[in-house]
This record gives structure tokens, sequence and C-alpha cells, in this order.
């Protein structure tokens, strides 16, 4: 099965959305999606992380003896996500102590996995690498539409600015609690499945 | 002992683990569609997480951590490996996970033929890891980490078949198209955490 470049790519942005459509790696998506400045560091990482690892994985594909693949893609991602970390780190320490363990949870992030097994192990490096980037960058967008959403009504703010007078500032906004409470992030997740399976009617489950 | 009972309660209500930390989202969506196998995963996960977050525990207060390594040198009390917690606890999980599953497919049958088919997919479950590295955040000793992942594994539990037993009521339930199946789930599993926001604020 050799899927093309392009569809590689473009699929996994909307139509075939990681997270709305195939329902993978939520947890991150949900938890840290209170404030845009953290998805978007968030989706970033994740993205990079993919994008390499689906390339190494292709790259390795032929060597790897089938039942010990999984360690074998797991010491792979857990290797680039301490890169990961330690750049965080370095250099953007507050955001660093923002995603707390989540950035370790890319490791366990079934995208990865997911996409690795699914995809990488079966398919030449160059669409792999452009397949991994697609689906890191649609994961990315929902984690960034998600975020947009819980951030401004949750806070009245977008990207660390306040956008929204709050009315403990005086002015006329009255915060929406329940979006920045965990609570609000599967609401949000719940909407954005009801726009996209409305709009994309063959996405929607047999009753 | 009322301290460990406060850690478990704390797990078990306020920071519920795929409630409130949101580990654990993609079985947590996957399988609960039944309550007995949501039952048989929710078992295996405590059961994994009280065996693996106090080994983790060892491995970092006395491999990674920080002067950890001043047993085998003094020369060796600066070092600092914590930045290997990932690779190391993935390993430890993988690991365990694999040695698990063959104890219990000789010694207990019974046990391994209902939770068999979840202990694999449990190695890559974030809960797992998760409960591992909050037990580095919040630097909790052997005690306490095997107190804290007892009662992540209970509220875990308590989530997913809490969710199951609602999603089996939902087959009656007419439920506009676009939302069925994944949507709904996530609806119910957000008014399910409203009402784990009650408990905010317990102390023992």
């Amino acid at each position: 099965m050799q899927t093309d470049p392009k569809t590689a790519f473009l699929d996994p942005l909307v139509e075939r959305n990681p997270v709305i459509y195939q329902i993978l790696g939520i947890c991150p998506a949900l938890a840290i999606s209170t404030a845009m400045e953290n998805a978007f560091a968030m989706g970033l990482a994740t993205a990079a992380v993919l994008t390499i690892s689906n390339l190494s994985v292709s790259l390795i594909r032929n060597l790897v003896p089938d039942n010990v693949r999984i360690i074998i893609y797991l010491v792979i991602v857990a290797s680039l996500v301490i890169v990961a970390d330690q750049i965080l780190r370095t250099y953007f320490p507050h955001l660093s102590s923002q995603l707390s363990v989540y950035v370790g949870l890319i490791i366990t992030n079934c995208i990865v996995l997911g996409r690795a097994e699914a995809f990488a192990s079966r398919n030449r490096p160059w669409v792999s690498t452009l397949d991994g980037m697609g689906n890191g960058l649609g994961y990315a967008l929902v984690l960034c539409v998600v975020a947009f959403v819980r951030e401004l009504l949750g806070a009245g703010q977008l990207l660390g600015h306040q956008v929204l007078p709050t009315t403990d500032n005086g002015g006329w906004f009255e915060t929406v609690g329940l979006l920045a409470a965990p609570a609000g992030a599967f609401f949000v997740v719940m909407v954005l499945v009801w726009i996209l399976r409305a709009w994309k009617t063959e996405q929607v489950e047999e009753a | 002992m009322e301290h460990y009972l406060n850690i478990i309660v704390k797990a078990i209500f306020i920071d519920n683990m795929a409630l409130a930390l949101f580990l654990g989202m993609c079985s947590f969506v996957a399988v609960s569609k039944r309550v007995d196998t949501a039952l048989g995963l929710g078992v295996a996960v405590i059961f994994v997480l009280v065996t693996t977050v106090p080994l983790n525990n060892v491995v970092y207060e006395h491999l990674l951590s920080r002067g950890a390594l001043t047993w085998i040198s003094e020369d060796l009390a600066a070092t600092d490996l914590s930045f290997l917690r990932y690779l190391c606890f993935i390993g430890t999980i993988a690991a365990l996970v694999q040695i698990v599953e063959m104890v219990m497919d000789r010694y207990l049958p019974a046990l391994y033929n209902a939770l068999g088919v979840f202990l694999p997919l449990i190695a890559v479950n974030c809960a797992i890891l998760g409960g591992s590295l909050f037990m580095v955040n919040r630097d909790y000793t052997l005690p306490e980490s095997a107190a804290f992942a007892l009662g992540s594994g209970i509220g875990w539990l308590l989530a997913i078949v809490a969710l199951a037993a609602m999603r089996e009521r939902m087959v009656y339930s007419i439920v506009p198209a676009p939302l069925r199946g994944v949507g709904i789930t996530f609806g119910l599993a957000g008014i399910m955490a409203i009402g784990f926001m009650a408990f905010t604020g317990i102390d023992i």
C-alpha cells in the first residue's frame, strides 16, 4: 500500500483529523487547552516528535523484528520526547512548568505510536514524514481551536492578553468558569465533533 | 495513617485521573461501551499502577534523581540523570507488564482470561506513565506513591465503570446523528466531571 504524498499530508488536517475523526491523543488535548500559548507549544512539540519518529520508524522498518517493534518504537519516541522536554526546559522554562507532566505524556500519546504502527512501518520515509507532519499539524490545529474557545470564554483572554474586559475589572464580560474547569474541555470537544460530523456526514457512527 | 488515607481520597475524588487530569482518555472513550469490559480494564489499571508507580519510585530515588548514585561512588554526588526518567519509566512499565502477563498466564489462568487482553493495551496507556510522572512531580516517598497509585487506579475504575453504565443506557435514547458514539460520550464525561467538581476541597 503506497499513499501519495499529497493525501498523506493533507488528509489528516481536517478530513481525517487525528483528534476529531480517529479520537486519538485526547488526554493532552483536553488537559492543557486552557490557554492558547500552552496549546500552541504542546501542538508544535507533538508535531515535531511525530514527524521525526515517523521518519525514523520508516527508515528502520525493514530491520525491526516484528515481535519487539512496539518496544523499539517506544524507545525512539521516548528519546525524542526527552530532547523536546530539554529544549522546552532550557528556552521556555515558563511554558515547561505550565505543561508539567504532559510533555512526557507525548510518549504515550496514541497518535505517535498509532502513526508509527499503522503508517510509518509500512511506507517510505518521505511519505511517512509528510504523514507525521500532517497528523501533527492536524493535532495542533484542534488543540489551538479548543484552547481558543476555552481561553476566550473562560478567561476573556487570548494568548495572555485581555481581549474581553471582565466584570472583575469593571468590564462587561462575565467569564464562563465552567469552560476553564476540566468539565469544559469535554463539552468543547463534544461540540467540535458535532460540528465536524454534521458537515462531513460520512463520519457519523452507526446507531 | 491519616496522611495516606488523605492521599488516596484526594487521588480518587479530587484529582481523579480520568475526569480532572485527563489521563487514559483513549481507552476511557474506546473501552467504555460495556460495564463488564470497563470493569476488567479498570481492575487491570489499578493492578499495573500499584505495581509500576512504587517500582518507578525506587528507580527514580536510587538511580535517577540528583545525587542518587552516591551509593556507587562519592564522585557521583552531583550527577543528575533525572532527564532520563521518561525512557526509564516507559521501559519499567513495558517490562513489568510483560512479566505480569507471563506470570498470570502461568499461575492465574482465570485472571489472565479476564484481564489478559487489556494488559498490552495498558502498557501504552497514559494513565500509567502519568501516574509515575505525577509521583516525581509531587515528591512522593515510597509508601506515599503506593497510596497514590492505589487511589488513582480506584478513581479511574470508578470513572470508567460509571461512564460505561451510562453508555449502556444511552442505547435507548435518541441522539442527534452527528453526536452518536464518541460525541455524546464526551458530553457524558463532561457532566460526570462537573459532578466530581463537587468533591473539591475535601481534606481528611
